[in-house]
């Protein structure tokens, strides 16, 4: 295929093209770049960075630890926070959590290198295959977990640990959640998400059983009636529509669905992408689509975001990773129609149809004014909504579901943790953040041998 | 612009910056890049006793510890005197100083501590006319257990004895170079005045163990899974060279006594302190065998500089300026009262003052103010201890600001007092003396 053929085509660039643009955004240190790197941190007091850590790392600690030349001993420092340390490192936007509150910034506009401290320690540990944790004595308590992401990872871990048996029941044919399906390729480059699962899993007593979906294969009764608690980490499986005419043609996609369909395919080169991109969108999932359909070839990669720059979702820091892509950010404009063309496969898109917006008396109005983009592909990446059936009787806020400080749901013995819910941002971090707290939870009412009222009335 | 051009006993040097001895100044080619950089003078690396020469290990010499950025801060050596035969080196001390009329070249010797070896060198040193001699009585390692060096220099009689000797057999000027692996400096100090000596330098190296491998458990450096102590240099001994010159400075049976300062000076900074505890001129080693010959460039420039910014026209406007304001402590002014003061615009929030202050010292600093991480002095608590200022990362965020007098000092509930105070005449002090009634 050619690099400028029109429509949505695979194979647009050379096999050493693909190799370049798919290595790893920010490659592991080597330890001389490691020892410099934490030789920066102040082993602040009450510091900063650890406060904005979603799951609270002690992270002056743990630099410490690799400055001292204890790289296992940094790991567990990590770990004991965040059993997903790994993928954290690798995904957490650092730069508005840890390293954008880093008091270096302060003197020198430079953070503590954060995140990469991080996956050096933890890339030692897993790779010497160093396990920190051993369980308690058996409890005898079993205690299913839905959904193998992030959230329920985190708390069968921390279930594991405390000596209770865990199932947990994935829909998918993998483990991992959206670090397996969710995540951009240049971020965790190869099969890092499938080694964390094994990590995780090395301590035993988990099992993860797939193919198995809340609403179809089994009910929340079902697992209420089985286990002594269960975890809801069934993270978020709808998309949001545009709600505009033509939606549905050839060429319109979920940006999620492209994400994943990238992170699965051996060979990059299978995986077409358009000639003329269009992403909507302004949050992170937009400009992982955008920079990876750039990084597939296509020659001319346009984001719309109906909102202004600073509205974004996705943090300055993406956008302007994306911009040092060649992706073209475009704020104030929103999509309006889709325009398809007659081809030999039946109807396809053409271009999409924008409007101009404005803030008008505090409200997103349209301006009136309107243009054309062509476009041969365009992706949808404007929300994802929580779709699940089988839930019985479980509270709902928003849309998601409804949850005390621990992760109780309002039905007794049932506790929920990431983006299913509606507390947190939606980041890996809080949800490991989220699934781990609500294992402490569920362990304090196992210990205490009392059944909790239900917590959201 | 101010003249920084050094006589130090009657040495001239363009500048007062000298190579002391040491593997920089082991031969002719070392010598003539450190002139060319720029050097006012070098110690040619120590000479021993004519015959076969000394023997070095064949494993490494040196070990060191580093600040961050693995900063070299310490180093350590086990290297022993020159391991070039004796005329060798003698040639070509001739030939450089033939070469470098107008920069110094002082012969360093080490020889048994017997008449004869001393009065069998002198005449061959002093045939290469070079401008005087250091005698090594400094170096602690390895000549040290041959009854040289430091054994010497840690014996004040001996050293008087040599130092008498070399005056007697030789009309160059003699310089001491003391070890300071010694309980009281001032003892030998005192030793090669009253044996005639013209100057004295040092610190000569400090016996010391850098680290040890936690593999093999040898010390380091490591030859063949042994190690053995070895003389300690760089910016980590720079304090305790500073208080032995001014010890030397200030005493005053050898107030007065030329000076040559060493011990970790890698800075012009360094060396004006120097100069201002009494030395005459410094001389240098760890600095160049870090970064090479040409930061001289950086000292002359940066010496030169802030003699210019002060108003000081020579060395001689500097050396020695500090020591009458070194004192014993019980002459301190008690009445003298500061606090710590942070300053909210240059704080970077990273809170080690506070939690060195909490957990170590006197709890005078808030962590949290109105539910905010804030750093501040509680001047009702503060000591004025200065640990704050120490560990701040941030140059100049905190001071110590002296109270003026008459105002209230939080802490005690007190007028500070204007009247100088010490520790003779306070109360608490048993031996304080009585005012004649």
């Amino acid at each position: 295929m050619e690099r400028l053929g029109s429509g949505i085509e695979a194979g647009r660039l050379s096999s050493n093209e693909y190799a370049s643009n798919f290595s790893d955004l920010h490659p592991r240190l080597d330890k001389h770049e490691a020892l410099v790197a934490s030789d920066r941190c102040y082993f602040c007091y009450d510091a900063p960075c650890m406060t904005a850590c979603p799951t609270a790392i002690d992270i002056p600690m743990f630099i410490r630890q690799i400055s001292t030349g204890n790289p296992l001993g940094s790991a567990k420092t990590i770990f004991d926070q965040n059993i997903l340390g790994g993928m954290c490192a690798r995904v957490c936007p650092t730069e508005t959590l840890c390293e954008d509150v880093c008091v270096r910034n302060t003197a020198e506009d430079r953070p503590v290198e954060i995140g990469r401290l991080q996956r050096y320690a933890t890339d030692i540990a897993m790779e010497t295959g160093r396990q920190f944790f051993e369980r308690k004595a058996a409890s005898g308590k079993k205690i299913a977990v839905v959904g193998a992401g992030p959230a329920g990872l985190a708390a069968a871990h921390r279930l594991a640990v405390n000596g209770h048996d865990v199932t947990i029941l994935e829909a998918r044919e993998k483990s991992g959640g959206l670090n397996e399906y969710g995540i951009a390729t240049y971020k965790s480059v190869d099969d890092f998400a499938q080694r964390e699962v094994d990590y995780v899993t090395a301590i035993g007593g988990i099992t993860i059983e797939h193919g198995k979906a809340l609403g179809r294969d089994y009910s929340l009764s079902d697992l209420s009636a089985h286990y002594d608690a269960v975890f809801l980490g069934m993270g978020l499986s709808g998309v949001n529509g545009l709600g505009i005419e033509s939606e549905d043609l050839s060429g319109v996609e979920d940006a999620v669905d492209f994400i994943a369909a990238l992170r699965q395919a051996k060979d990059k080169a299978a995986i077409p992408v358009g000639r003329r991109v269009v992403v909507l969108g302004g949050g992170m999932t937009a400009i992982d689509a955008a920079i990876q359909a750039k990084l597939l070839g296509a020659e001319e990669v346009t984001i719309c975001y109906r909102r202004g720059k600073e509205n974004m979702n996705a943090s300055g820091y993406e956008q302007d990773l994306a911009a040092s892509k060649g992706v073209i950010i475009r704020h104030w404009m929103q999509p309006k129609s889709i325009i398809g063309k007659d081809g030999p496969n039946g109807a396809h898109v053409a271009g999409i149809e924008v409007e101009y917006t404005a803030m008008i008396e505090g409200r997103l109005t349209g301006t009136g004014e309107t243009g054309v983009l062509a476009a041969d592909q365009i992706f949808k990446a404007i929300g994802q909504t929580f779709e699940a059936s089988g839930l019985g009787a479980l509270q709902f806020e928003k849309g998601k579901i409804a949850v005390d400080a621990q992760g109780r749901t309002s039905v007794e013995n049932v506790w929920a943790g990431g983006d299913c819910i509606g507390r947190g941002e939606d980041l890996t971090v809080s949800a490991v953040a989220q699934g781990r707290d609500a294992a402490e939870s569920i362990n304090r009412m196992l210990a205490a041998g009392a059944q909790p009222s239900s917590a959201v009335a | 612009m101010a003249d920084i051009r050094n006589n130090f006993v009657g040495i001239k040097s363009p500048n007062p910056f000298w190579l002391a001895s040491a593997p920089p100044t082991d031969k002719a080619y070392n010598v003539e890049r450190a002139f060319k950089a720029g050097w006012g003078g070098v110690v040619w690396k120590t000479l021993g006793e004519q015959g076969p020469p000394v023997v070095n290990v064949n494993g490494p010499r040196y070990g060191a510890i580093w600040g961050a950025d693995r900063r070299l801060l310490g180093l350590n050596n086990i290297e022993l005197i020159t391991d070039r035969d004796l005329y060798t080196n003698l040639i070509e001390m001739k030939q450089v100083k033939k070469n470098w009329p107008d920069r110094a070249v002082v012969a360093s010797i080490m020889v048994p501590c017997e008449e004869n070896a001393w009065k069998a060198i002198l005449p061959l040193v002093e045939e290469t006319e070079v401008d005087g001699i250091e005698l090594n009585f400094g170096c602690p390692h390895g000549m040290s257990e041959r009854g040289m060096g430091a054994a010497v220099g840690q014996v004040p009689e001996y050293i008087e004895m040599v130092v008498r000797w070399c005056k007697q057999y030789s009309r160059m000027p003699v310089i001491t170079k003391l070890t300071p692996n010694i309980t009281d400096i001032r003892f030998p100090a005192r030793a090669a005045k009253r044996g005639g000596t013209d100057a004295v330098s040092l610190i000569n190296t400090i016996s010391s163990i850098v680290s040890v491998d936690l593999d093999s458990f040898s010390p380091n450096p490591s030859i063949n899974g042994k190690g053995s102590h070895g003389g300690y240099c760089g910016p980590a001994v720079k304090p305790i060279a500073l208080n032995m010159v001014a010890e030397i400075a200030r005493d005053p049976e050898t107030y007065g006594l030329p000076i040559s300062g060493i011990g970790g000076v890698t800075t012009w900074r360094d060396a004006a302190e120097f100069l201002a505890l009494g030395a005459g001129n410094v001389q240098v080693c760890t600095a160049v065998m870090t970064y090479g010959f040409k930061i001289v460039e950086e000292m002359i420039t940066g010496l030169t500089a802030w003699m210019d910014s002060k108003g000081h026209r020579t060395l001689d406007d500097i050396t020695g300026r500090a020591v009458q304001n070194v004192t014993d402590w019980q002459y301190l002014n008690l009445n003298y009262i500061a606090k710590a003061h942070i300053d909210q615009d240059a704080c970077i929030k990273c809170g080690r003052c506070h939690i060195a202050c909490e957990d170590t010292s006197h709890q005078a600093i808030t962590a949290m103010v109105d539910g905010v991480r804030h750093f501040e002095v509680k001047e009702e608590d503060c000591v004025g201890c200065n640990l704050c200022v120490n560990v701040c990362p941030v140059e100049n965020c905190i001071t110590m600001d002296a109270l003026p007098a008459g105002s209230l000092d939080k802490r005690t509930g007190r007028p500070v007092d204007p009247n100088y105070a010490n520790w003779t005449t306070h109360p608490n002090n048993p031996m304080a003396r009585q005012a004649a009634e």
